[in-house]
């Protein structure tokens, strides 16, 4: 390294800089300061204190809200258990695998708005999904999958799990060709099948890729928006409302802006809290590389 | 360090050219019989999956394709049109200004695209070059931010848009996201591949600090950028929430708010919401086709070049 003028480095940071500044840390501190205030764009803002906290407290909209945003987090488990599977598949050398990992990723790249389209249309009373389960003679079809109350959370939850196989898959397919063969070799001539083998060498060795899979998707699914709003628009009577979504109607459909930072905060924290317990207990600086 | 020609290595990586019908012929039949048996197994296991994958993409297009003398809600399902129609997507094209959305996410990813690709570029030099006080404090509080969730600052932000008078406007889609964390971090990554010996040499011979940069260097990580721009691309093309909110009117719609609002616009009438669906998604598509390695490789294995 040689010796320079000292502002040379912040003529190249400057810029960058000054887009973080004004778009992200500054709404980010805003968000704490506006949620001690009511604000509804048009009137001054007026210092409230804790009172959109205390509110919050005896929201039963946003109770529900909560529930159901607590709930959406079954979806990294699952989404772990798939996509873990779905790279051993695809983890072999065949003719054609790459066209098929193409394909596993295509929801992936496709924006969630076509994708919440497609699936609302496959979700009809009389759409595709419930064609097949009524051909197969399936108890109960044809399902309200988007209009009952007990179902329209766990089908918006679906296409979640279904837009996001393949990004994980991705993930774990890197941590799978990054284990030694020899290992493969050992505990065959030890005796072990394909499921021991997976079980006792895979698992601890891409032990990282699941950490990360696991912290990625469940942040993710804390901050669900698109794939509610799109399909259900949080219905019906709020079944399938997640945080995001209330914040989103709290703000933008009732310009409650101040009670809005407010539950944006409370999420901010959840999350913040809830990846830094799972780094921490999984040492997961290994894990994001 | 070979020139990096971006289409050639995309064309020589895809799977058109790898598995040409001659090289699939060739290698079937050098199997045995029970190789081939569990071979066709995990075929129709890895079909049976894409069918999960694509089915609901493909069902949408059928739909779209149906004039409206046939049914779409009939059993059993007919998956091929009888009379298959351009007539859903010539209507949907001209009531809604869907070439409007398509200009609209086309400029705005554009110009989110490049000034990504610049100022992460401009940014990561000094982290990953230059020695001097606070960099590495300056490198994690710009990483720290990865941590932020996105769309919680989206109040405030919308806020401070509507006091500079940027609500409504290209501006105020594009330029919070001008920069982000994950794009220093990949450009940083990309210097550090690149030996330092040039710029060494371009010193000595009296360019200066941005010369070196813009000449010297710049050309060097353009596998980074490239990689960058695609992801940036793909983020900013399916973006939802922001535009949502920042757009009022429908000439500044992209396409997905575009598709939102078609969604309500034609209730119910299948035909039309899927079409204009297919119609955003071609573009999208065709970029995946070209680019698809970067995604599936990784990030690490497109850098590597």
């Amino acid at each position: 390294m040689v010796n320079r003028k000292s502002y040379v480095p912040f003529m190249f940071l400057g810029p960058g800089m000054v887009f973080l500044g004004i778009f992200l840390f500054y709404p980010t501190i805003r968000l704490f300061i506006l949620s001690f205030h009511k604000y509804d764009m048009i009137t001054p803002m007026e210092y409230v204190g804790l009172q959109n906290y205390q509110m919050i407290v005896s929201d039963p909209k946003f109770h529900q809200a909560f529930l159901n945003s607590w709930i959406y987090l079954l979806v990294t488990p699952i989404l772990i258990v798939i996509s873990f599977l779905v790279a051993i598949l695809v983890n072999r050398k065949l003719p054609g695998i790459s066209l098929f990992r193409a394909i596993y990723y295509l929801p992936v790249v496709t924006s969630m708005v076509v994708v919440g389209i497609a699936w609302r249309w496959m979700y009809q009373q009389q759409g595709l999904l419930n064609m097949v389960l009524k051909a197969v003679n399936f108890p109960g079809a044809p399902f309200g999958f988007l209009t009952s109350t007990s179902l329209s959370l766990p089908s918006v939850m679906w296409v979640t799990i279904w837009k996001g196989i393949g990004y994980y898959m991705v993930i774990f397919l890197a941590g799978l060709q990054a284990i030694p063969e020899q290992l493969y070799e050992a505990g065959r001539v030890d005796g072990a099948n394909f499921w021991q083998l997976h079980l006792h060498v895979t698992l601890p060795q891409i032990r990282p890729q699941v950490v990360l899979v696991f912290i990625l998707s469940s942040i993710n699914a804390l901050k669900v928006f698109t794939e509610v709003f799109v399909m259900t628009k949080g219905g019906p009577l709020d079944s399938s409302l997640t945080m995001v979504v209330y914040i989103y109607r709290q703000a933008f459909d009732f310009f409650k802006f101040g009670y809005a930072s407010a539950l944006g905060v409370i999420i901010f924290l959840s999350i913040l809290i809830f990846s830094i317990f799972n780094m921490r207990r999984s040492r997961g600086g290994q894990a994001i590389r | 360090m070979r020139d990096f020609n971006l289409s050639e290595r995309l064309y020589k990586d895809s799977w058109l050219a790898r598995y040409s019908p001659k090289r699939v012929i060739r290698r079937v039949k050098e199997l045995t019989l029970k190789q081939a048996i569990k071979k066709a197994g995990i075929y129709l296991l890895l079909l049976s999956l894409s069918l999960l994958f694509v089915g609901p993409f493909l069902w949408l297009f059928s739909t779209a394709l149906k004039s409206s003398s046939e049914a779409i809600m009939q059993f059993p399902p007919q998956f091929i049109p009888k009379n298959p129609t351009l007539k859903n997507f010539i209507h949907v094209w001209n009531v809604l200004n869907l070439d409007r959305f398509m200009l609209n996410s086309v400029l705005v990813t554009g110009f989110t695209v490049l000034l990504n690709v610049f100022l992460s570029a401009a940014a990561a030099y000094p982290l990953a070059r230059m020695d001097f006080f606070g960099r590495d404090w300056i490198f994690y509080a710009i990483l720290s931010t990865m941590m932020i969730p996105r769309q919680l600052t989206y109040i405030p932000l919308f806020i401070l848009m509507n006091k500079i008078g940027l609500v409504n406007t290209y501006a105020g889609m594009i330029l919070p996201f001008g920069v982000e964390a994950f794009g220093v971090f990949i450009m940083r990554q990309s210097y550090y591949s690149v030996p330092e010996d040039l710029e060494n040499s371009a010193r000595v011979d009296g360019a200066n600090e941005f010369q070196i940069w813009w000449k010297v260097v710049l050309p060097l990580v353009k596998p980074g950028m490239a990689a960058l721009g695609i992801f940036v691309f793909i983020g900013s093309w399916s973006r939802f929430l922001w535009p949502l909110i920042i757009a009022q009117d429908k000439s500044r719609y992209t396409l997905t708010v575009g598709l939102e609002f078609l969604q309500g616009f034609f209730t119910g009438n299948w035909r039309y919401i899927a079409a204009g669906s297919v119609i955003s998604v071609v573009p999208i598509i065709l970029f995946f086709i070209f680019t698809q390695r970067f995604f599936i490789e990784g990030l690490s294995g497109a850098l590597k070049q």
